[in-house]
C-alpha cells in the first residue's frame, strides 16, 4: 500500500440547533493510505454521516484538518469543494440518485459535463466507465428501466469515471436484496484490487465490513474501534459479478 | 458546464413538462403579442399623424383677419377682410425670420373640361406657395411671377381634379374652364393625401391671386386678401417670426397702444404638434397597459420556477455532489427561464404581428410593425427572463447538497 490520501487531524464538527449546539465530531485523527478499502460501521447518530459528508467535502469542519492527497480541502470555499468533488471525489449513495430522465450513459457522463470534458471524450469514457460495471448494453436504457443492482452499477461508474482517488459508499446496499449485495460489492472488491480505487464504505452489517481491509467502529462522534480485517477472512469475489 | 450542454439539459427539462411549459410559455404570448399589437396601431396613428403634418408644411403661420377679443362688436375670424397685398408683401420682404409668405383667397367653383364637370376649392395665391407646403409637381410647371404679375389665365389641377376631369388623359396644355373664364393647365401637382382635419388636399386648383381677384372673384374689398400664410426660416424662429409679424400688421394697420388687433397670427406647427403629442401619448399608454400582461407573464414564469427548483432538489443535490458549482447551477435554471421566455416571446411577436395585420385589414387602422419594435419586444422579453428566473435560480444554486440530497 502506498502513501496516506487522507490525513485528518482533530476534526470537529459542531451543528447549531436554535439555541442548541450538537457536537457530531468530537476530535477525530485518521489517516487512510491509498488503495485501502475502509468500512465505518457505527449506530445512527454517532456521526459516521458527518464524516463522510466532509470526506466527500459536501460540507466543511467546524476545526481540524483535513487533507486530500497532501493538499487541505477542509476550508476549501463552496465553489473550490465542487471542483474537488467532481475532479478527485466519487459517490455511491444508498437509493442510487441516478437522475431519472437521463439515460445510464448519460448519468455516468454528468460529471464531464461540469468539467468541460468535450463530448466525444465523454461518451467514450462514460462507456468504458459502464462497461467497467458490465453494463455497456444498457446504456440508452432510463434508470426506470434497469434492476436495483444494476441502478447501483450505473452509479458506481458515474463515480469512478473521472478517476478520482478517494471513492464514498454511503449504505451501498441498504436498498438491495442479498444476493445483488453480494454482486455491488464484488465490483467495490474489484475496483479496490485491480484500480487501486481508495474506498470508504459505510455500513451497519458486519457481513459487509467484512469485504473491506480494515474497519472503524464510530460511537458518540468518535472512533472507538479501528481494525484490521484479516485477510482470510474476507470473502472471496463472487465470480462474475463484475464482469457480466 | 458550457452553454449549450446548459439549454440541452433546460430544454429537456422543459419538454418533459409539456403542459406546464406551454401554459407558462402562455402567459409570455399574451403579453408580448399584446404590446406588439398595441405598438403598431399606436405607431399607425402616429405615422398617418406625422404624413398629415408634414403634407401641410413646416414653419407655418396663418394670419387672419378680425380678431379674437374686441370690446363690444366682435365680428370673428375673417369676418373682415383687413389683410391686404400690401401686408403680404410687406412680410415677406422686411422680416427676417420668416423665408417665404403668400396672400391666400380661396373660393369654390365648377371646373370644366369638355363635357366633364368638377366643383372644387380655387385657391388663389403667389407662386412660392407650393415651395411653402413643399408641394411638388408631377408634370408641367409652377405659375411665374410674371404670370402673377400679368394675371395670366393659368392653373394648376390637384390630383383629384386631374382625375376626375382628364381620367389617364394628361392636363398639361389642355384647357380648362372656371366661370365661363378659359384657362391654361400648366402644372398637376402631386398626392397630398388628407390634411389633419380629414379633407382631401388634392381636390382643388391653385391659380395666381392676382388672376383670381380680376377674374373670378368679385370682391366688394378689392385688393384685400383672405388669409396670409407665412413660412419662419426654421423651427428656431417660428416664435419670433409670429412676434414679428403681428408687430409689423400692428404698424402698418395703425394699431395704437392698448387698442385690440385686427388680425390674428395662428402658428398651425404649434397645432399639429399638440395632434401628435397627443396620439404619442396615447401610443404610449397603449403599449404601458400592454407591457403590465408581459409583466404578469414573467410573474407566472416566476411561480412556474419556483415549484419546479422544489420539485428538482434532489437533482440539484446530486448536480451538486458530483461537482457542478454554484455558477453551474444557476445557469441551467436562468437558462431554463430564459428559454420559457424567449419562446414565449418569440410566439409571442409571430402572434401579435397577425393580429396587427388582421386588425388593419379588419377593423381598417393603419398599424405599423417596426424592426425596433419587434426587437425591444424580444429584448424585453429576455430581460423578464433574466429578471423573474433570477430568484428562483438563485434559490436553487445556494442550496446545501446534503440537505437537497436528502430531499424526498
Amino acid at each position: 500500500m502506498g502513501t496516506a490520501a487522507i490525513e485528518i487531524r482533530g476534526l470537529t464538527k459542531t451543528y447549531r440547533l436554535g439555541t442548541v449546539s450538537v457536537e457530531a465530531l468530537k476530535g477525530v485523527d485518521l489517516s487512510i493510505v491509498s488503495g485501502d478499502f475502509l468500512a465505518v460501521m457505527g449506530p445512527s447518530g454517532s456521526g459516521k454521516s458527518t464524516l463522510m459528508n466532509i470526506l466527500g467535502c459536501l460540507d466543511r469542519p467546524t476545526a481540524g484538518s483535513y487533507r486530500l492527497d497532501g493538499e487541505e480541502v477542509g476550508d476549501l470555499s463552496r465553489d473550490g469543494r465542487a471542483i474537488i468533488r467532481r475532479s478527485r471525489i466519487g459517490f455511491v449513495f444508498q437509493g442510487f440518485n441516478l437522475l431519472p430522465r437521463l439515460s445510464a450513459l448519460e448519468n455516468v457522463e454528468l460529471p464531464m459535463i461540469y468539467d468541460g470534458t468535450p463530448a466525444a471524450t465523454r461518451q467514450e469514457r462514460a462507456m468504458s466507465g459502464l462497461s467497467a460495471v458490465g453494463l455497456e448494453d444498457r446504456a440508452h436504457h432510463l434508470p426506470t428501466q434497469l434492476s436495483g443492482g444494476q441502478q447501483q452499477r450505473v452509479a458506481i461508474a458515474r463515480a469512478i469515471v473521472n478517476t478520482p482517488a478517494l471513492l464514498l459508499a454511503d449504505e451501498p446496499t441498504g436498498n438491495l436484496d442479498s444476493a445483488t449485495s453480494d454482486e455491488i460489492l464484488g465490483v467495490f472488491r474489484r475496483l479496490n484490487d485491480e484500480r487501486g480505487i481508495t474506498l470508504v464504505l459505510v455500513t451497519h452489517e458486519p457481513d459487509i465490513a467484512a469485504y473491506a481491509r480494515r474497519v472503524i467502529r464510530f460511537r458518540d462522534g468518535r472512533i472507538v474501534e479501528d481494525r484490521p480485517v484479516d485477510p482470510r477472512r474476507r470473502p472471496a469475489s463472487p465470480p462474475g459479478a463484475a464482469s457480466a | 458546464m458550457n452553454l449549450l450542454s446548459a439549454a440541452k439539459v433546460s430544454f429537456r427539462s422543459l419538454r418533459a413538462n409539456k403542459m406546464r411549459s406551454a401554459l407558462t410559455m402562455l402567459g409570455m404570448i399574451i403579453g408580448v403579442g399584446a404590446v406588439i399589437i398595441m405598438v403598431a396601431i399606436g405607431e399607425g396613428a402616429n405615422q398617418r399623424i406625422s404624413a398629415q403634418i408634414s403634407s401641410v408644411g413646416s414653419n407655418l403661420l396663418l394670419v387672419l383677419p378680425g380678431s379674437t377679443t374686441s370690446g363690444g362688436l366682435r365680428s370673428g375670424f375673417g369676418g373682415v377682410p383687413t389683410l391686404t397685398m400690401g401686408d403680404a408683401r410687406a412680410i415677406g420682404k422686411e422680416l427676417p425670420p420668416v423665408r417665404f409668405a403668400t396672400p391666400s383667397i380661396r373660393t369654390s367653383a365648377p371646373v370644366v373640361y369638355g363635357n366633364q364637370n368638377w366643383s372644387t376649392i380655387v385657391q388663389g395665391v403667389w407662386p412660392e406657395y407650393l415651395e411653402m407646403r413643399d408641394w411638388k409637381i408631377t408634370s408641367g410647371r409652377n405659375f411665374t411671377a410674371a404670370e402673377t404679375e400679368a394675371a395670366s389665365k393659368v392653373v394648376l389641377l390637384g390630383q383629384t381634379v386631374a382625375e376626375n376631369l382628364f381620367g389617364p388623359e394628361d392636363p398639361v396644355g389642355k384647357i380648362v374652364r372656371i366661370k365661363r373664364s378659359p384657362f391654361t393647365v400648366v402644372g398637376v401637382l402631386d398626392r397630398k393625401g388628407q390634411s389633419p382635419q380629414g379633407q382631401d388636399q388634392d381636390d382643388t386648383v391653385v391659380l395666381p391671386i392676382t388672376t383670381l381677384q380680376k377674374k373670378l372673384y368679385a370682391s366688394a374689398h378689392a385688393g384685400t386678401v383672405g388669409v396670409i400664410m407665412v413660412q419662419a426660416v426654421d423651427g428656431e424662429s417660428v416664435k419670433e417670426a409670429e412676434r414679428q409679424v403681428a408687430a409689423l400688421l400692428r404698424q402698418r394697420h395703425r394699431i395704437g397702444p392698448g387698442q385690440d388687433d385686427d388680425f390674428s397670427v395662428r402658428n398651425l406647427s404649434e397645432v399639429l404638434a399638440l395632434a401628435e403629442t397627443a396620439t404619442r401619448i396615447m401610443s404610449l399608454l397603449l403599449g404601458g397597459i400592454a407591457s403590465v400582461s408581459l409583466v404578469v407573464g414573467g410573474i407566472g414564469i416566476m411561480n412556474i420556477m419556483l415549484v419546479s427548483v422544489t420539485e428538482r432538489t434532489r437533482e440539484i443535490g446530486i448536480r451538486m455532489a458530483v461537482g457542478a458549482r454554484e455558477r453551474d447551477i444557476l445557469s441551467q435554471f436562468l437558462i431554463e427561464a430564459m428559454l420559457l421566455a424567449l419562446t414565449g416571446g418569440a410566439a409571442g411577436i409571430v402572434l401579435g404581428a397577425a393580429g396587427a395585420v388582421l386588425t388593419s385589414r379588419f377593423a381598417g387602422w393603419s398599424t405599423v410593425i417596426s424592426p425596433s419594435a419587434v426587437l425591444l419586444a424580444f429584448g424585453f422579453s429576455a430581460a423578464v427572463g433574466i429578471f423573474f428566473g433570477f430568484y428562483p435560480a438563485r434559490k436553487a444554486s445556494r442550496m446545501d447538497p446534503i440537505e437537497a440530497l436528502r430531499y424526498e
